[in-house]
């Protein structure tokens, strides 16, 4: 008896951390679905302006972004360094705003929520309200009316 | 011979491995929250229709012209952040002051800016003016219901808006500084 006994004494079984990787696997799948990164790529330089009055988007399917800003520097050349717009992933003129709108409308799902959809403005603070003002005549011209100025959150500056 | 046992392999590493990836994705994305100061534009007519006669005293007009410089009810204003106290005490007239508006119902912000105006510049006063209801509507719904305009039912919001509509009003804007 005494043989096996020398072995060691015994002492409290160590907890297993076999399922740990489990467990952190599990988070990281879903921080991996969660997250989404950007899917379009900035041609245009964007600081947003501040503000405290901001009211979050929620339903990223719901939103169409327009970003408006001069060109980032490798595209100054072709581009010019005025101010452009940006519709998904090109360059475009505000006269595209209507055909831009139409297909985003034809992406959604389910037509009723039409009347549910915002056009969020990402604006350079820099730019002039000239082109903007000329995106919004054409959102009003399409009835899409309802806009929002993203800005960013003026809160900790206060 | 006796059979040897193959050696287990350890599995205590996969954790790090994995701790690892999961900081990375953390770190790399963002949770990307738009927020802004949602507006209603107003519906597009093809002329612009003829500017209503509106008591003078109704309406609280701001203008901004190329050089971002603001006109608040024809007075200059140096300040952007002074905005809302002037609207707030414009809404919240009552009747006492005979330039200022007669009541919350018939009170009309107007917002006038140039082409030249910097978005930076118009969205700050755009935010001063929501502030400036945001107030009036958090104290409204305070003393009526004795809670945060937040925490108020669809209903209930409607009632406190009521109150106190926010109508802005925008003019196609002017093109003083044509480049």
């Amino acid at each position: 008896m005494s043989k096996f006994k020398k072995k060691g004494k015994k002492g409290a079984p160590g907890i297993t951390t076999a399922s740990l990787p489990d467990i952190v696997f599990m988070l990281l799948f879903f921080f991996m679905v969660v997250t989404k990164m950007r899917d379009s790529e900035m041609k245009v330089k964007i600081q947003v302006p501040a503000a405290t009055e901001l009211q979050k988007l929620e339903k990223k399917s719901l939103v169409s972004h327009v970003f408006i800003g001069s060109p980032i520097p490798k595209y100054a050349a072709v581009m010019g360094s005025a101010p452009r717009i940006q519709l998904n992933d090109q360059f475009a003129d505000a006269s595209q705003i209507p055909f831009f709108i139409a297909n985003e409308i034809e992406k959604l799902s389910n037509p009723k929520l039409r009347r549910a959809m915002t056009c969020a403005m990402r604006v350079d603070k820099e730019v002039k309200m000239g082109i903007v003002t000329e995106v919004k005549t054409e959102l009003r011209k399409v009835n899409f009316r309802k806009v929002s100025y993203l800005a960013s959150d003026a809160g900790e500056l206060e | 011979m006796p059979k040897r046992e193959l050696p287990e392999i350890n599995a205590g590493s996969m954790a790090d491995i994995a701790f690892l990836l999961l900081i990375f994705f953390l770190v790399t994305t963002t949770i990307q929250t738009d927020s802004g100061l949602s507006v209603l534009l107003p519906p597009y007519v093809e002329e612009p229709p003829p500017p209503e006669k509106k008591n003078k005293r109704n309406v609280f007009s701001v203008q901004i012209n190329g050089n971002n410089d603001l006109l608040v009810r024809g007075q200059k204003c140096f300040d952007v952040l002074t905005i809302k106290d002037k609207a707030i005490t414009f809404i919240t007239n009552r009747g006492a002051d005979p330039n200022s508006s007669d009541s919350p119902q018939k009170a009309i912000i107007s917002i006038l800016n140039d082409n030249g105006t910097s978005y930076e510049t118009y969205v700050a006063v755009y935010n001063q003016l929501k502030a400036a209801y945001n107030t009036l509507w958090e104290d409204e719904s305070m003393s009526k219901y004795g809670r945060s305009y937040k925490d108020l039912s669809k209903e209930e919001r409607k009632n406190v808006r009521k109150e106190f509509p926010m109508i802005i009003s925008e003019a196609e804007p002017s093109d003083l500084l044509k480049s």
